[in-house]
């Protein structure tokens, strides 16, 4: 089917109205970036959701973080997004200006190399994200383990996904079907979606991250709902395979166990979390109990935005006292974050 | 190796070295040799004045220096206001450690490019600071108009043709490929933009504005531009001109060439009817063989809220606004 065809068939849908959720934030960003919801019908609306791993980062997790960072003998290291997120009352970057050491990189591996270099400092990275990073967190950690760097260590906020679609689902929230992300997928397999499709009869797409596909999936999904259909459907074969990715899984599965962890205006959601095994806690930066949450403007409603309740515009923040240049929650502080995308993408 | 310490700049019998043997060897023209407090400048009729500071790390990257930076940044900035660039002034802050090598490297890489501009080094200043054999450049530079009005930012007017003069995002991409280890072959495009303005001026092309495309890339200088004019743009995507080497990094990393900053492009708004004429001089040259048209100003409607002030056509034919850089982009990109 052509892209001009899909368009045509979506401009004449006639229902049912749909709300879809696109997960991951990386998908948020294409569709703002491709004007896809100026070619939607009224009928369909997209729902940011959960998929920001910086966004549902507890404050706690930052405050640990700056707290390492400002050890004399420590050297902080993370992905450039988590540097502007504030804890309690700092970030990594008013840590940077206090003269703790923060820098950020592009490869967590590039650690094994500093602490090699500079025996003298503890190097730790500051692991937050999905399934999708996990594996690279992992593989660093495995490594120092076999070269026996005693100086190496990861400060962990590592989330799984599924957990919180369950939320999702289980909290009533009208969600017609998923926009699954692309990038987990690959990790966890599309049969990740099956248990879920079926328990809460409602269609997955996974899908790859070009506005045409994006586009398909949508149509896909809206065709899945309006024929009473819940499966799961796979539009990214080349990348991802039903089982998922067996060597990533398999690197996951000797380095971290799964355990309660927390997300920032959500709470604690059981199983959510990954921590390092008891084989590597030697390499843990204190990762556990990183829970507490003090709540941020009390007028924020990242919570809500996180959970698909509302459209970020429907904050009362956005835009006016909460901005990227200076960020209320953390769904602005971060590019892949609802609110950030779509305070850059705004006007439609 | 010979490198910078606190006593060079004391102002002594060490600071007197240290011009000798990297300034005065390699910057020499008659207004400096006179070492004098100030230079004599013959200035003659209406004249754009312009200033400007380096902070780029690291300070050598493939396609430049901050001593070549340094020179074009002034100089692109004389030459879009409508001017001849004339007389460029250049403090350098040292930090203590740093090679005379690469200092000297720096000097005749100023030197090349001023001469490449026809302007003329014709006041210097150096300090010493403490820190780590890092470098601090700030030129201000003196442009002549002869008998030309300068270009306004006001200029444009609905209608008229976006041109760019190539490629986007080539410095700023550059840039980050050093400060992040990545390998690539990304070169800075960082170029003094005066060769883009005589085919433009031989030709006759009436520019409406104009601006050298930097920080905050060209989504930023389109907003700051149409917002003095008054006017709206839209932009069609797909001919929004990125290399394949940019477009993949930043679809790798997820940054928008958009938001990345140049040192070596031109943003224009010219007459419709003179787009192709202008477009077709930019490429004869180097640096404007990418020139493109990529969408038209539109007239001011009241009605649409100001962040729409650009939109873009999407390749899918959607439609989004885009907006100024907000928040931070890449430090010590220039």
């Amino acid at each position: 089917m052509t892209t001009k065809a899909i368009l045509d068939d979506l401009r004449e849908w006639t229902g049912p109205d749909l709300r879809i959720m696109e997960v991951c934030g990386t998908h948020t960003a294409a569709i703002m970036q491709s004007g896809l919801r100026s070619l939607l019908p009224t009928g369909i609306t997209l729902i940011s959701g959960p998929g920001c791993p910086v966004c549902i980062t507890p404050a706690a997790y930052v405050d640990k973080a700056v707290e390492l960072a400002m050890r004399p003998n420590y050297r902080l290291y993370a992905f450039g997004d988590m540097l502007k997120v504030k804890g309690t009352d700092k970030s990594l970057s008013d840590a940077k200006a206090d003269g703790g050491h923060v820098r950020f990189v592009y490869s967590p591996l590039d650690l094994l190399g500093f602490a090699e270099k500079e025996p003298q400092f503890t190097h730790v990275f500051a692991a937050v994200g999905f399934e999708t990073t996990a594996p690279i967190y992992g593989m660093l950690v495995k490594k120092a383990y076999e070269k026996g760097l005693p100086n190496l260590e990861i400060l962990t906020a590592l989330r799984t996904i599924l957990p919180a679609l369950e939320l999702i689902l289980e909290s009533g929230d009208p969600i017609d079907a998923f926009l699954a992300p692309g990038h987990v997928s690959a990790i966890i397999g599309s049969a990740g979606y099956s248990d879920l499709a079926q328990r809460y009869q409602r269609p997955f797409s996974v899908a790859g991250f070009s506005p045409e596909h994006i586009l398909y999936a949508i149509w896909q999904l809206a065709h899945a709902v309006r024929n009473g259909r819940h499966d799961v459907c796979n539009l990214y074969p080349g990348v991802v395979h039903q089982e998922g990715n067996l060597k990533a899984l398999a690197l996951l599965d000797d380095v971290f166990e799964s355990g309660p962890s927390a997300w920032r205006g959500i709470g604690i959601l059981p199983g959510s979390g990954l921590f390092l095994r008891n084989k590597y806690a030697a390499f843990d930066a204190g990762s556990h109990g990183l829970d507490a949450d003090p709540p941020p403007n009390p007028a924020c409603r990242c919570t809500d935005v996180i959970l698909g309740r509302i459209h970020p515009t429907a904050c009362p923040l956005f835009g006016t006292i909460c901005t990227p240049g200076c960020a209320q929650g953390p769904c602005m502080v971060s590019a892949e974050g609802a609110c950030g995308i779509w305070h850059r993408f705004r006007g439609e | 190796m010979k490198k910078t310490v606190m006593a060079h700049g004391s102002g002594g019998t060490q600071t007197a070295a240290l011009i000798a043997e990297v300034f005065a060897k390699h910057l020499s023209n008659p207004f400096l040799d006179k070492m004098e407090d100030a230079a004599v400048l013959p200035l003659q009729g209406p004249c754009v004045f312009s200033t400007d500071s380096f902070v780029v790390d690291p300070v050598i990257f493939p396609g430049g220096d901050i001593g070549k930076l340094a020179v074009c940044g002034t100089v692109n900035d004389l030459l879009c206001m409508g001017a001849t660039p004339r007389w460029l002034s250049a403090g350098f802050i040292l930090e203590e450690g740093l090679p005379f090598d690469l200092l000297e490297e720096i000097a005749r890489s100023m030197k090349s490019a001023a001469d490449e501009a026809g302007i003329v080094i014709a006041a210097a200043d150096t300090k010493v600071v403490e820190g780590n054999g890092g470098l601090f450049i700030n030129t201000s530079g003196i442009g002549t108009l002869g008998r030309r009005a300068p270009i306004r930012a006001n200029g444009g007017q609905p209608g008229d043709a976006v041109l760019v003069s190539g490629h986007l995002g080539d410095h700023h991409a550059c840039i980050l490929s050093r400060r992040l280890a990545i390998e690539n072959g990304i070169r800075s495009d960082c170029a003094i933009l005066s060769p883009l303005l005589s085919v433009l001026r031989r030709n006759k092309i009436n520019i409406h504005a104009m601006r050298d495309i930097t920080r905050g890339g060209l989504a930023t200088v389109l907003n700051e531009l149409c917002l003095a004019s008054g006017v709206r743009c839209r932009l069609e995507e797909d001919l929004i001109p990125t290399s394949p080497e940019v477009a993949a990094f930043c679809g790798i990393l997820g940054l928008d060439p958009l938001y990345m900053g140049n040192e070596g492009k031109l943003l224009l708004f010219v007459p419709e009817d003179q787009a192709e004429m202008a477009v077709n001089a930019l490429r004869r040259t180097e640096a404007g063989l990418h020139a493109v048209k990529i969408g038209n100003l539109l007239a001011e409607d009241p009605l649409l809220p100001a962040r729409a002030r650009v939109l873009i056509q999407t390749r899918l034919g959607g439609q989004r606004p885009v907006d100024s850089l907000s928040g931070e982009g890449l430090p010590r990109i220039c």
